[in-house]
Order: C-alpha cells, then sequence, then structure tokens
C-alpha cells in the first residue's frame, strides 16, 4: 500500500514532550496560575521588599496602637508601635526561608528512606518502615518544641527540626511508588543488561514516580510554612529573626486593642499557603490527567 | 489462632516503639547542652556549686549513662514520669489533670467535624459538579491553609468585640457556682469557641474525602445492582452506599491522632483551656523537661494506641482485609 502512495505515508509528527504536555495543562489551569502569580508576589516582596526598604522590624516607630491606615503606618503599629508593614515585609523571609529548606529536606529524607524500602522489601522494608512509624506516632509539633528549646531556637534547629519530624508521609509514598515499579517490564529490562540498584533507583524508577512526588512535595511546603507559623506564635523561634508567626505571638494578648497587628501577618501566612496549594492542585491535575474529573 | 498472633506481634511492636520513644526522650535530654541540674539552677536564679553536686546525685546524675538509662527506664514502666520542678507535682498526677479537658475538646471537635464534614460530602456527591461541590473544595484549600491559632484569634475578635456572645478565654466562669447542670452548660459554653476552631480544620479534610469516597462508591458495581434491583434512591444512597463510603473517614479520623495534638496545643493556648497542650507549651516556656518529656511520652503512646485501634477495627468492619 505504501509502496502505491508513497506520499500519502502518514508523516512522523513528534508527539508533544510529555513536560510541555503538562506544562499547557498547567498554564490553562486559571486557579493553578492565581496561586503562581499570588506566590511569586509574595516572594519578590520578601526578597526584595527589604533590600528597597531598609528599616528595623523591631524598631519602634510611632505610637502604639496606631490604627491602620494612619500616614505613619499604613498597616499601623503594635502594642510597643513598632511598624506592622516593615514587620509584615521583613517576616516574610523566616517564614518562606525555613518553609522552603525544611520542606526539601522533609522530601529528600522521605524519598530516600521510601525508595530504599520500596525497592528492596524484605528486612530492609521491614526496618526502615519501623523507622518511620516511629517518627509519625511521635507528636510533631510537641517534639519539634522540645528539640528548638533544647538546642536554642534558632534558623537552623528550627528549619531542622521540622525537617526531621514530618518526612514519614514522603516515605510512605516514595515507598508505594518504588514497590509498584520495581518488578516491572522496563525495570527487568535495565537489570538484565546490568544496570545497578543505585541507578535503577535514582536514574530509572525515579523519573517515573516523579509525578505524585512532586505533588507531595508542593504540600510539604505548605505544611512546613504552617508549621514555622506556629512554632514562631508560640515563641520558639529565631528571636533575632521577625516572622509573621512571631508577630501573632507576641500581640496575642493585646489582640482586642490592636486587631490589625494580629490579622495582616495571619493574612499573609494563608495567603502564602494557599497559593501554594493552588499550584499543588494545578501541578496534580497536570500531572495526572486521569484524574482530572474528580 | 490466627488472629490472636497476629495481635500478639501488634502488641510486641507497639511496646518497642513506645521503648524507643522513651530511648530517644532520654538520649534528647542528655545531648542537649548543660544538663538538667543547670537548667534548674538557671531557673532559680543561681546556686552553689555544693548544692549543685548535691542535686546531681539526687537525680543519679553522677552515674554512667547505661545506668542512668536503666533507671529512668524502671521508672516509667512504674508509671513514674518524674517531678515537675515548675508545678512541683509529679508528672503523671499533672498529666491526668489536664487530660480531661483536652479530651473533651478533642473529642467535641473531631465528632462535629466528622458529622458535618459526612453529611456536606455525601449531599456534594450527589451532584458532582453542583455548588456544593464547589463550596467543598475551596473550603477544604481554606482550612489547610488557615493556621489555626489564627482563624481562633479572629473568632476571638469576632466573638469579643463584635457579637459578644460567647466566652474567649477559659473553661469556666471565674464565679462559677452551683455545680451540676449549671457547671456543664457554664463548660458547654465556654466550649464552642475552641471547638468550632479546631473542628473547621478537620471539617475542611472530612468532607473532601467524604464526597470523593462515595463518588468512588457510588460508581461501583454493588449500588448498580442495588439500583437494578428497583431499591429507592435514598436507601441506596444511605443504606448501601454511605456505609461503606464512611470507611475512609473514620481511618483518617484514627491516624490523624498525632496532628490533633499539634492542633491542642495552639488552640489551647489560644482560647486559655487549661489542658494538655497549653500544660506541654507552659513547660517549654518554663524549660521544665521531666513535664514536656512526660507529656511528649504520653501523647505518643495514646497516638500509638489510636493507631492501633483503627487498624483493629477497620479489620473488624472490612472482612476483606485478612491479617497477614
Amino acid at each position: 500500500m505504501s509502496a502505491i502512495l508513497p506520499l500519502a505515508t502518514p508523516v512522523p509528527v513528534a508527539a508533544p514532550s510529555p513536560f510541555f504536555e503538562a506544562l499547557r495543562m498547567f498554564v490553562r489551569n486559571p486557579s493553578a496560575v492565581i496561586g503562581l502569580v499570588m506566590l511569586a508576589t509574595i516572594v519578590l516582596l520578601s526578597v526584595f521588599g527589604p533590600m528597597l526598604y531598609v528599616a528595623d522590624p523591631f524598631e519602634i516607630r510611632a505610637a502604639p496602637l496606631t490604627p491602620p491606615f494612619d500616614s505613619e503606618a499604613w498597616f499601623g503599629t503594635d502594642y510597643l508601635g513598632r511598624d506592622v508593614m516593615t514587620a509584615l515585609l521583613y517576616g516574610g523571609r523566616a517564614t518562606l526561608l525555613v518553609g522552603a529548606i525544611a520542606a526539601l529536606l522533609s522530601v529528600l529524607i522521605g524519598i530516600t528512606i521510601g525508595a530504599f524500602a520500596g525497592y528492596y522489601g524484605g528486612k530492609v522494608d521491614g526496618a526502615l518502615m519501623r523507622v518511620t512509624e516511629f517518627f509519625q506516632v511521635l507528636p510533631a509539633l510537641l517534639f519539634a518544641m522540645v528539640v528548638v528549646t533544647l538546642f536554642a531556637p534558632s534558623l537552623v534547629t528550627v528549619t531542622l527540626s521540622i525537617g526531621l519530624v514530618s518526612w514519614p508521609g514522603t516515605a510512605r509514598l516514595a515507598r508505594g511508588e518504588f514497590m509498584r515499579y520495581r518488578d516491572l517490564e522496563f525495570v527487568r529490562a535495565e537489570r538484565s543488561i546490568g544496570a545497578g540498584n543505585a541507578r535503577i533507583i535514582w536514574k530509572v524508577i525515579l523519573p517515573n514516580a516523579f509525578a505524585p512526588l512532586i505533588v507531595s512535595a508542593t504540600l510539604a511546603v505548605g505544611a512546613a510554612i504552617l508549621f514555622e507559623a506556629g512554632l514562631s506564635f508560640l515563641g520558639l523561634g529565631d528571636p533575632n529573626q521577625m516572622s509573621w508567626g512571631m508577630m501573632i505571638g507576641s500581640s496575642r494578648q493585646y489582640v482586642l486593642s490592636c486587631w490589625w497587628a494580629v490579622a495582616f501577618p495571619g493574612a499573609a501566612i494563608f495567603l502564602t499557603v494557599l497559593a501554594v496549594s493552588l499550584i499543588g492542585d494545578g501541578l496534580n491535575d497536570a500531572l495526572n490527567p486521569k484524574l482530572r474529573e474528580r | 489462632m490466627n488472629v490472636l498472633r497476629f495481635i500478639a506481634q501488634r502488641l510486641l511492636q507497639a511496646f518497642l516503639l513506645v521503648a524507643a520513644v522513651v530511648i530517644l526522650n532520654f538520649a534528647l535530654v542528655h545531648a542537649a547542652p548543660g544538663d538538667p541540674v543547670e537548667t534548674i539552677a538557671g531557673a532559680s536564679g543561681g546556686m552553689s556549686e555544693e548544692l549543685k553536686a548535691e542535686l546531681r546525685a539526687s537525680y543519679g546524675l553522677d552515674k554512667p549513662l547505661p545506668v542512668q538509662l536503666g533507671v529512668y527506664l524502671s521508672r516509667v514502666v512504674q508509671l513514674d514520669l518524674g517531678y515537675s520542678y515548675f508545678f512541683n507535682l509529679p508528672v503523671s498526677g499533672l498529666i491526668a489533670e489536664r487530660v480531661p479537658a483536652t479530651l473533651l475538646l478533642v473529642v467535641c471537635s473531631v465528632l462535629w467535624a466528622f458529622l458535618a464534614g459526612t453529611a456536606l460530602g455525601v449531599l456534594a456527591a450527589r451532584k458532582p459538579n453542583g455548588w456544593l461541590s464547589q463550596t467543598i473544595t475551596v473550603l477544604s484549600m481554606v482550612g489547610f491553609a488557615a493556621p489555626v491559632f489564627w482563624s481562633g484569634m479572629m473568632l476571638v475578635i469576632l466573638f469579643a468585640a463584635v457579637i459578644p456572645i460567647f466566652p474567649i478565654s477559659d473553661m469556666r466562669s471565674v464565679d462559677a457556682s452551683g455545680g451540676g447542670w449549671r457547671d456543664v452548660l457554664d463548660v458547654a459554653h465556654h466550649l464552642v469557641l475552641p471547638s468550632v476552631t479546631l473542628g473547621l480544620v478537620y471539617l475542611a479534610q472530612y468532607s473532601r474525602l467524604a464526597r470523593a469516597s462515595m463518588l468512588e462508591v457510588l460508581g461501583s458495581d454493588f449500588v448498580r445492582t442495588a439500583r437494578a434491583k428497583g431499591l429507592a434512591e435514598h436507601v441506596v444512597l444511605y443504606k448501601h452506599a454511605l456505609r461503606n463510603a464512611v470507611l475512609p473517614v473514620i481511618t483518617v479520623l484514627g491516624l490523624q491522632f498525632g496532628n490533633v495534638m499539634a492542633g491542642a496545643i495552639l488552640v489551647e493556648t489560644v482560647f486559655n483551656w487549661p489542658g494538655l497542650g497549653r500544660l506541654a507549651y507552659e513547660a517549654v516556656l518554663r524549660r521544665d523537661y521531666p513535664t514536656v518529656l512526660g507529656v511528649l511520652l504520653f501523647s505518643s503512646v495514646v497516638v500509638l494506641v489510636m493507631n492501633q485501634l483503627t487498624d483493629l477495627a477497620y479489620r473488624l468492619v472490612d472482612p476483606r482485609i485478612k491479617a497477614r
């Protein structure tokens, strides 16, 4: 047939790469784009805001309890007279930095443990799952509170303690994915041509399991930001670093005389986490097209 | 027989986990810079060297570490969690005193969130793209993103300044008297705001989960069979589908008890609720380590027990899962 009509042979059309397909889906999802714009704005403000507007967020600026929309302080001042807007600009850095690094840490620990448990199975799996259960049983916030107070609160101890307690979910997810893939044909084919375990784990299976893991990583960022906010609210964040949670915690007793010193930083945390989860939902839809109708 | 062996295995695992938590507790306190005596000395504003040495001897801190660990373990086994040097009371007594308040708060929050969440989810599942479904999607996002201590304080502002109908702090009125029903009503009145705050988080999760699980069940064969038999729609929905759709919600409810403690610490702090969470918070601020570690151990055991019970209940309810 093709010999008779050589011109009619279908020209092989390059299938769109999965990456661009996912990107196209993501960009077409209005809530995901809104989330991305929101997060970008918050990150830009937190990174460049303090550079453009140099001030000390702990400095007393105006009369205490100045209400918002004042010419001296647009967002008002707290019970000590510290400017809420300055603190908002500077407070984002600690929150975002700790959130991002702690989430990265928890995802790295989770994927590594889950990958080994799921891939090797048997005794390795048993031992690693006991460790995971142990960290699941430990009440995360309380444990982080203990670690932070024992080793003096600083950005480093806060980040490490959050990362250390929040990985079990990712580990369980990664374990399931690696179990699902380890005996599939393409993995066996790789093994038959002599690929070692390390190569199979990181170069063969991991890229295939990436979609659910990246979605869970996004959720981990949101959870870590909330975690940091909770710790700072309780007064267990880095005392030298302004953060949104600290603003709420320090104005807790005065909330009835300056609602703005609590409402604005809380709204900042809320919008940040909302933006992250909108992005996570968008990624989920883009990377798992089958689930779209849910 | 098989089931008995399974339970025995589970108990052994649980016991090992608790032992691990105890050892971690011990290791943490000893890995931290400075020893407990230095902390006590700091808290009480300086102490002579002789007094410190005496205290070390009385706490057994002058003995080798393995011996100390042995002593600590044997005390924990006897439910002796040490002595709080801030509250001047035995830690186990302190915990026992605070448990009822936390239990009341958590059970009320989870209960109303479970009932309302399941109802919302089931109603929404009847129209997968209706307005209720969209409300649930928004609700679950908002419920996840809003920090629980912030939403609690927003409620405080609302109910203190705008509509002052609920108390915003403590568990009982200062002038509480009479006891009996008046006392119950007083506590219930104080319970409203904290349990609404804590429950909103769970409502968001449960409604989303209930909707997804109901949708899945409604698409399964046995529901089609039930409809084909000519059963009335409400019988299909509420007698056949609902029972199966509730299972995943119950699992999550049982498994998330680890997070409940985090919520309790934050909400109890906001509303001055005299429970375990606030005890932990006060103890951390005062560096009262025996109390902190006692609460940590106690809540780990509670989480562990809840997890095992959920697992067991699930196996009893769902005969498809066999003890392996």
